[in-house]
């Protein structure tokens, strides 16, 4: 099993979502994060004085999925979430020891 | 009963809840643009000047602002109206109604409008100190300030003789002449000069100019600015002290002057840093506001425009002079209040239109110089008194509790070190245990049993 972890723009997270449903993901999960890349931050400028931001708001989605669909999973990901424009994110996939159900105690690939 | 006015008594009435509303209003102003660590402390500076300078108003501060005068025009007799004697017995009902009147209205009327004036004054002078105060430093600088520097210059600005009664007012109001309707003099310069003075003997913020420091509820600033100009009208037209066309004059001007304010600011900011911002527009109300605060009485609408756009582009400008001088007035008591204030004390002295209910002519009106000097000597002297007299005050609190929090609770935020409180819960972690779960040894408040961790689930 592989765990695909993205980094992406918020306002693409709707199309991801779509994207993974499309090929039968079944669950994922998100978290709202903070960093930068090349892309860097932006300056804001309170009564005159400037400031840089360095970290800018992005989107984590995390998805487990069997080695089989992982392909397709990193595909739909970086598909869904490219504007071209500088920022767009990363994916990367690690490997997955075990997973297992909380309910049920199923482990392994039908646990995901 | 001869000589009350039931019109005015009502204005003024209404008026005082205005300006008393403008320091909440200012608590927002300022806890908007601090962090979301300091934000409630901030605030509490200005809600506990309510507390604190409300009591020293009716012990003592109204009669050394407004008794008879001692000497030479500086402070009123503290012990006249001690407490308030003198200033409320006599009949309230029946056919024989009498009690004690400050023109046409009840004397106890207008201690409280003069009481919210006092009260604002101390909580201006926060916004200096954002971030790193103990609070009860804070408070006992604040007594001390009340008592020994607003008091007496409440009475040099305020406090007009009396020919009738024979009470003798302030030496700026009578001897000087100078024009300040409702306190450019006594509020904002008092207060600016007294916050440059309190930073300098503070210290700058940890981090400071280094590190962001970005208001953290843009939104909070703007509503303050809001309620600050709704609160404003009873500070400038409610200084008429009556329901008439004075209160009206200072009504249109309070609206042009800092409508102009807004626009001047924006179009510096625009100018110089490519956007227009909501904390410029915020700031550039208030600067405004200020700026046509002793001004409203005596220039006309036309002067007021002017004036406004003058304040908002110079203030917009002047709160950069931090940077360059090195002091932390966290959030421009000086650029705004300071400066705003002497823009519209001095340049009355330039605007001044005989045609308005000061009736006095400026330099642009024939006048010459007469009046300028009167409004510079003013202004000069009220800069002069609050900065020595505050510096003073700051050492003499630093000596007895120091004034400044641990840097640890300064960098971990002083919301939690100085009131035990944080201003915003959007964990849930906190909420169902976590960091928030009762002490083991306090005793259990039977509304906040906690709820059992396997709740959810049994449903």
């Amino acid at each position: 099993m592989k765990l695909v972890t993205a980094i992406v723009k918020p306002f693409v997270l709707e199309d991801v979502k779509g994207a993974l449903e499309q090929i039968g993901v079944l669950g994922m999960t998100v978290s709202e994060v903070q960093g930068y890349g090349r892309q860097k931050g932006h300056t804001e400028v309170y009564r005159g004085a400037e400031y840089s931001v360095d970290f800018v708001p992005k989107v984590r989605v995390e998805v487990v999925a069997d080695d089989t669909l992982a392909d397709k999973v990193v595909d739909a990901i970086v598909e869904s979430a490219r504007t071209g424009k500088i920022g767009d994110g990363k994916v990367w996939v690690t490997p997955v020891d075990s997973v297992i159900r909380v309910r049920t105690g199923e482990r392994g690939s039908d646990a995901v | 009963m001869d000589g009350l006015d039931t019109g005015d008594t009502a204005w003024m009435l209404a008026s005082t809840a205005l300006v008393l509303l403008m320091t909440p209003g200012l608590a927002f102003f300022y806890g908007g643009m601090v962090r979301s660590k300091s934000v409630l402390n901030m605030m509490m500076m200005s809600l506990s000047a309510m507390g604190l300078v409300g009591i020293l108003w009716a012990l003592y501060g109204y009669s050394m602002a407004f008794g008879n005068d001692v000497g030479a025009g500086l402070v009123g007799n503290p012990f006249e109206a001690w407490g308030l004697k003198g200033l409320f017995v006599g009949s309230y009902t029946g056919d024989a109604i009498s009690y004690p009147l400050s023109g046409t209205i009840p004397a106890l009327v207008f201690v409280s409008f003069q009481a919210t004036f006092a009260i604002i004054t101390v909580a201006l002078v926060s916004g200096a100190v954002a971030d790193r105060m103990k609070f009860g430093a804070w408070l006992l600088f604040a007594g001390i300030w009340a008592t020994i520097v607003y008091f007496p210059v409440a009475h040099w600005v305020f406090a007009f003789s009396n020919e009738s009664s024979g009470v003798v007012g302030g030496w700026i109001a009578n001897n000087l002449a100078a024009i300040d309707f409702a306190g450019g003099t006594a509020v904002h310069i008092n207060a600016g000069s007294a916050a440059l003075a309190l930073v300098l003997v503070l210290g700058k913020r940890r981090g400071w100019p280094r590190e962001s420091m970005r208001p953290h509820n843009l939104p909070f600033v703007m509503l303050g600015a809001g309620l600050l100009w709704f609160g404003w009208f009873g500070f400038n037209a409610g200084s008429a002290l009556g329901a008439n066309g004075i209160a009206g004059f200072a009504m249109i001007n309070t609206v042009v002057a800092t409508c102009a304010a807004m626009l001047g600011w924006l179009i510096t900011e625009k100018v110089r840093d490519g956007k227009p911002t909501s904390l410029g527009a915020a700031s550039g109300i208030v600067a405004g506001l200020v700026a046509i605060t002793p001004s409203c009485s005596s220039i006309s609408p036309m002067g007021a425009i002017l004036l406004g756009l003058i304040a908002g582009v110079v203030c917009a400008l002047a709160v950069g002079l931090k940077f360059r001088f090195g002091f932390d007035d966290s959030l421009d008591v000086v650029g705004v209040h300071l400066v705003g204030g002497i823009i519209g004390t001095v340049l009355i002295g330039f605007l001044a239109d005989p045609g308005s209910p000061a009736g006095v002519a400026g330099l642009f009106y024939g006048g010459g110089v007469d009046q300028l000097w009167r409004q510079v000597v003013g202004a000069v002297a009220v800069l002069l008194y609050s900065f020595t007299i505050s510096y003073v005050i700051a050492l003499v609190v630093k000596a007895i509790m120091g004034l400044r929090v641990d840097a640890e609770d300064e960098v971990t935020g002083i919301d939690e070190a100085e009131h035990a409180e944080s201003a915003y819960d959007f964990s849930t972690l906190r909420s169902i245990g976590g960091s928030g779960t009762p002490r083991p040894d306090a005793a259990p408040p039977a509304a906040a049993a906690p709820i059992p961790a396997h709740a959810s689930k049994e449903s």
